[in-house]
């Protein structure tokens, strides 16, 4: 009971906290204009919240850099559950390009699923996505939930 | 007075990319700065090794996402100075072309940013409004918003249609008002004024000790822009000037950039009044032994690249240095004295760009004289030192 309102809750108005794990930047930007008037995702009660502690969505991008990898890992704990986590881009999707770097630790969603097995986790590929595709993505990311 | 530490990060809402800043403030003041780096250090210069110059390209595209026509631009003119080889007069129109068009992008986007840092989300919004046209354009230039994966040893790899020029014409004609007003919202407001006037100050001397490039530069009244000392592409064919003012402070930098909007737009126009039919790539087919260097001016300030062939096609070694990273120490001589309310913008002021700085670093804590040590590192100790104990048992 508890557990359905709470997926009602977050439907309605979700909180994403942006995770920069080791993007190029482009992913980032791309987030940053789904904010901005052309796309403006606050219109559906989509807000960049604070702290991970208020969010409901975790939006990564990046394949995971060995020195981020902990910091990721801290960032999933500390969000309320039921969290969904978004990897936007190739890189968070696959490594891509980056998939032999010696500095990686791998995808984020391995390095999650590391201390949550059951995390929910959806993808949004392209290079970057364009802010249609993380849209699209995080509707129906909310809609599997 | 007692001394405070304030941690920023490395995920923090306010910052963009991963980045860990700690402020020792007393009071009000910050009277110390500290920056770690590397969370986002990818190995590219050791991925380049493995890649064949045909790939290379799309890797540095990919160093950073606002400058991935420079990168690429700088890793062509590297070459290029490598081989010797005549680039085509199109080719070098259309790459001037996509270089500006980059340059506005990202100087409106800087715009936004430092908008939003004051507390003017209207500025912020109203910037990244107008960047969306340019956007656009780049989608129909390129067929991506943002990596364009146009440069190409020798020439690019897509011809700009000529239907398009139209397009481009336009936009940049609806553009300019939208700058205009831009300029006149920044340079008008007495709120703004009393944020940027006099704040965050980088003298002129302190800019040359620390070497600083770009709009961080010629914010603090040094004349420096590759395009003018060291024209590539099609920039010596073209008329425009270098912006410079001389006050340092953060809202010189601001200027700067909101002035440089009105020479891209110029050069941009003069670039499709050039233009003229013809091929767009030459046919590089030999690369010789040897070492080449590549500059390019970057929205950021110069990018660097060296590369080194053994004469087969992948390199042996490439080097790649971010404007960034010669920016980022230079706070240490504005950020120090300033009021911790500030510190956020004065770095935003630089325009830092932390995916493309960053590096394997090795902190060293001045005061202890030694690393300074993580929690694994101090498990691995103490694993080390049981392991050592059992032995000698
Ligand atoms: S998917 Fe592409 S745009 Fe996104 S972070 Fe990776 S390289 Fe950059």
């Amino acid at each position: 009971m508890l557990a359905a309102l709470k997926r009602w809750a977050l439907k309605k108005s979700p909180w994403v906290y942006h995770v920069n794990t080791g993007a190029c930047n482009n992913c980032d930007i791309e987030i940053l204009d789904c904010l901005t008037p052309r796309f403006d995702v606050e219109r559906f009660g989509i807000l960049l919240a604070p702290s991970p502690r208020h969010a409901d969505v975790l939006l990564v991008t990046g394949g995971v850099t060995l020195q981020a990898r902990g910091a990721l890992q801290e960032v999933y704990r500390q969000t309320a559950k039921p969290c969904a986590m978004l990897c936007i881009g190739s890189c968070a999707c696959s490594m891509c390009i980056f998939a032999d770097g010696y500095h990686m630790a791998g995808p984020p969603d391995k390095v999650v699923r590391e201390v949550d097995p059951d995390a929910f986790i959806a993808y949004v590929p392209g290079c970057p996505p364009k802010p249609e595709a993380i849209i699209l993505g995080a509707v129906k990311a909310l809609g599997a939930l | 007075m007692k001394r405070t530490v304030v941690p920023i990060g490395p995920f923090h809402p306010i910052l963009e990319e991963p980045l860990r800043f700690e402020l020792h403030v007393e009071g009000e003041h910050v009277v110390d700065a500290d920056v770690r780096i590397s969370h986002n250090h990818r190995g590219m210069e050791k991925m380049c090794e493995g890649l064949s110059y045909d790939q290379i390209p799309f890797l540095l595209a990919r160093v950073c996402g606002i400058c991935s026509a420079s990168h690429p631009m700088a890793f062509c003119n590297a070459l290029e100075d490598l081989c010797g080889c005549e680039v085509p007069p199109r080719a070098q129109y259309i790459r001037t072309l996509i270089c500006e068009l980059e340059r506005l992008h990202s100087h409106l986007l800087w715009v936004g940013l430092a908008g939003h840092f004051i507390g003017y989300n209207t500025v912020y919004m109203w910037a990244w409004k107008y960047r969306e046209p340019i956007l656009d354009l780049f989608e129909k230039v390129s067929g991506s918003r943002n990596h364009y994966e146009n440069h190409r040893v020798g020439g690019v790899r897509r011809d700009i249609p000529d239907e398009v020029f139209p397009a481009i014409r336009k936009t940049l004609d609806e553009l300019e008002p939208k700058a205009e007003m831009l300029l006149g919202a920044v340079i008008d407001d007495p709120v703004i004024h009393a944020r940027t006037k006099g704040v965050g100050v980088l003298r002129n001397v302190d800019a040359v000790a620390y070497g600083v490039t770009g709009p961080t530069a010629r914010g603090s009244g040094v004349n420096q822009d590759i395009r003018d000392t060291e024209p590539y592409a099609a920039y010596d064919k073209v008329d425009w000037k270098v912006v410079v003012q001389p006050e340092g402070d953060v809202f010189a930098k601001a200027a700067v950039r909101l002035l440089e909007n009105f020479e891209s737009i110029k050069i941009i126009r003069q670039c499709l009044d050039q233009i003229e039919p013809g091929p767009i790539c030459a046919d590089v087919r030999e690369l010789p032994e040897g070492e080449g260097i590549g500059h390019a001016e970057a929205p950021r300030g110069e990018t660097f690249h060296y590369v080194r062939s053994d004469g087969t096609n992948r390199p042996v070694r490439y080097k790649v240095r971010a404007p960034t990273f010669v920016n980022v120490p230079s706070f240490k001589a504005n950020v120090i004295g300033a009021e911790l309310a500030d510190a956020m913008l004065i770095v935003a002021a630089m325009d830092p760009c932390y995916s493309c700085t960053q590096r394997m670093s090795l902190i060293r804590d001045d005061t202890r004289q030694q690393s300074v040590i993580t929690h694994d590192e101090l498990l691995q100790l103490s694993w080390a030192k049981t392991e050592r104990i059992r032995r000698q048992c």
